[in-house]
């Protein structure tokens, strides 16, 4: 008994205060927060009892939440095709070496290190909806190189404004992508590559059955990370569209708009609906990570 | 460079001269489409600062649309003024939260990141996925609670609040990245130093943590970066008189007069301490972002 405390007792003292933070702040309050979804808090006072699923039902049944559920679907669709597409293709071209391919890499990457509010600055110039004469941004681009059909409302549109905001999603977390790939590409074994040509293949095929098959551990993690990152967007709505613009929607912004009228019990129900969609996606992930480490 | 591939292979026989010479006509084509579509690219990604910095210095006399693209026909620093007059006193807020927020959750870091990747005590892999799942929640799905656990806990709005947030929600990054930092180190040492009598503590203090630099940089940079660019903390835990640059940013970007110079320059000024950091240290930004893939 003694030496069990000796051996375990150390460890668990460093590890204790992390452990009893992350589980106060993060299962505790899940939990207190799905009691209060399941409540009729909808003021800043305590309670009066309990209604069940009410809130969620409310929820699902508001034309402005399914709306929101539809734009966070679409972008979370588009801005993962958007960035895995860019971010393998970037590092395709850079996977064997390029001259100045620091240059390259750290400015595709750079967006990065930026946020969405600034980023939103800018961009929120760049899609500005006015078109022809008073165009500016991109649709004044498009007007001034002969491709004017182009120019739309960007994410003033009422079905796909949401997807003009993948643009800048895209634009910031490609590099990411492409630094997630690179690795990729470095780790697949050299000698894996010479085998291949001595057995003769062209480039094309040494590609398409030998190194894309290698990569695809890789394509997963960004699938999981853009993905987890895409479900929450907040930021970049806030900073182009603004909270109460109704064509880019989001449940995160309609959590905010909810918190600000009062209505505690209906954002802590959009706080839970935004984890169960997130969970779906992660859990599997952790659980199949967890697995693998237990049997190493 | 790229040349591995056309080298002579000393195993494969010689291809006959006339498709060699095909081929190498074929290799320099597709070497020209590489590097087109590498600046293509590079401008592309360029653009949304091409945008920001010419605007920041533009006056009234350019605010014609058809004026949207090109440089300003004379300086103006009247944006910059405006900017940095709105922005500076949340820019020291920014630093007296960020730089606490990231030493802190860096210790605690690698104190987990010690004991979960070399201290194991049974379920240590069940805890330390535990701890990960923080990583990955959407924050909206905690906050009504959250906002009450600070103010019962006397926590301050502003700065206060905001580096207990970045500290405990950072917990699950910084836990990772040492971790798998640790597990490269070799088990010998650590044996070694306790067949030398010295307790986990005594290893932890003088063989580990001499031995964790890279570690810290990776998790400080990643921290600072994660903690400068929040806008979601900040929006629900201060204000623009007591919140960090994110907050005044969007303040200033989204006012009544679109005051596109001002915000523009502002959005550079919210983004030099992170670029600085990201262009100086660029090699250990991509250690961080590396490790945010799970991948050790």
């Amino acid at each position: 008994m003694r030496r069990r405390l000796q051996n375990f007792g150390p460890p668990l003292l460093l590890i204790a205060p992390s452990v009893v933070l992350v589980g106060v702040f993060v299962y505790g309050l899940i939990a207190v927060n799905v009691n209060t979804s399941l409540t009729d808090r909808h003021s800043r006072a305590p309670a009066d009892g309990y209604v069940g699923l009410d809130n969620y039902k409310a929820l699902f049944s508001d034309e402005d939440f399914q709306h929101a559920l539809g734009n966070l679907l679409m972008y979370t669709l588009a801005f993962l095709v958007g960035a895995l597409f860019f971010g393998f293709l970037w590092a395709w071209l850079l996977e064997r070496g390029a001259r100045g391919e620091g240059i390259f890499r750290t400015i595709y990457l750079f967006p990065m290190a930026v946020s969405f509010i600034a980023s939103g600055v800018v961009w929120r110039w760049l899609l500005n909806s006015a078109e022809g004469d008073r165009a500016s941004g991109i649709n004044r681009l498009l007007d001034s190189t002969g491709l004017g059909f182009l120019q739309n409302s960007w994410w003033s549109d009422e079905n796909w404004g949401i997807l003009a905001l993948t643009l800048p999603a895209i634009w910031q977390l490609s590099g990411y992508v492409m630094a997630l790939f690179l690795a990729g590409f470095r780790g697949v074994p050299e000698e894996l590559r010479e085998a291949a040509r001595v057995d003769g293949v062209t480039e094309w095929q040494l590609y398409r059955h030998v190194i894309f098959p290698q990569l695809s551990p890789v394509a997963l993690s960004a699938i999981i990370i853009v993905g987890h990152m895409s479900l929450k967007v907040f930021d970049l709505v806030m900073a182009i569209a603004g909270q109460t613009n109704y064509t880019t929607q989001v449940p995160a912004t309609q959590m905010w708009i909810e918190f600000t009228r009062g209505d505690y019990a209906l954002s802590a129900a959009i706080g839970t609906v935004l984890l169960l969609i997130v969970a779906v996606l992660i859990v599997p992930y952790l659980v199949y990570t967890y697995r693998q480490e237990r049997n190493r | 460079m790229s040349t591995v591939s056309t080298a002579p292979q000393p195993v494969a026989p010689a291809p006959a001269s006339p498709s060699k010479s095909a081929r190498a006509r074929r290799s320099r084509g597709i070497q020209v489409l590489r590097y087109g579509l590498l600046l293509f690219f590079l401008i592309i990604v360029m653009m949304p600062v091409y945008v920001l910095l010419v605007t920041s210095f533009k006056g009234p006399g350019d605010a014609s649309p058809d004026r949207a693209w090109l440089p300003p026909t004379e300086l103006h620093l009247d944006g910059w003024r405006t900017a940095w007059e709105q922005l500076s006193p949340a820019l020291g807020r920014t630093f007296a939260l960020v730089i606490p927020a990231s030493l802190i959750s860096a210790c605690l870091g690698a104190m987990n990141g010690f004991v979960l990747s070399r201290w194991r005590f049974p379920g240590a892999n069940l805890v330390f996925t535990l701890i990960l799942f923080g990583m990955f929640i959407p924050y909206q799905a905690v906050m009504i609670p959250l906002i009450e656990l600070m103010q019962d806990l006397g926590v301050q709005s502003g700065v206060p609040s905001l580096i207990v947030l970045h500290v405990v929600f950072g917990l699950p990054i910084t836990t990772l990245i040492f971790r798998n930092y640790y597990a490269g180190v070799p088990q010998e040492m650590i044996e070694a130093a306790r067949v030398d009598g010295a307790g986990m503590l005594r290893t932890f203090r003088s063989v580990v943590l001499p031995l964790s630099v890279p570690a810290f940089v990776v998790t400080l940079i990643w921290q600072f970066t994660s903690a400068w660019n929040d806008y979601l903390f900040a929006l629900f835990f201060s204000n623009a008189r007591n919140g960090p640059v994110t907050i005044s940013l969007n303040f200033l970007a989204s006012g009544q007069l679109q005051d596109y110079s001002a915000s523009m320059a502002g959005a550079l000024i919210a983004s030099f301490p992170t670029l600085i950091v990201y262009i100086v240290l660029g090699r250990w930004f991509l250690g961080g972002l590396m490790a945010g893939s799970l991948k050790g």
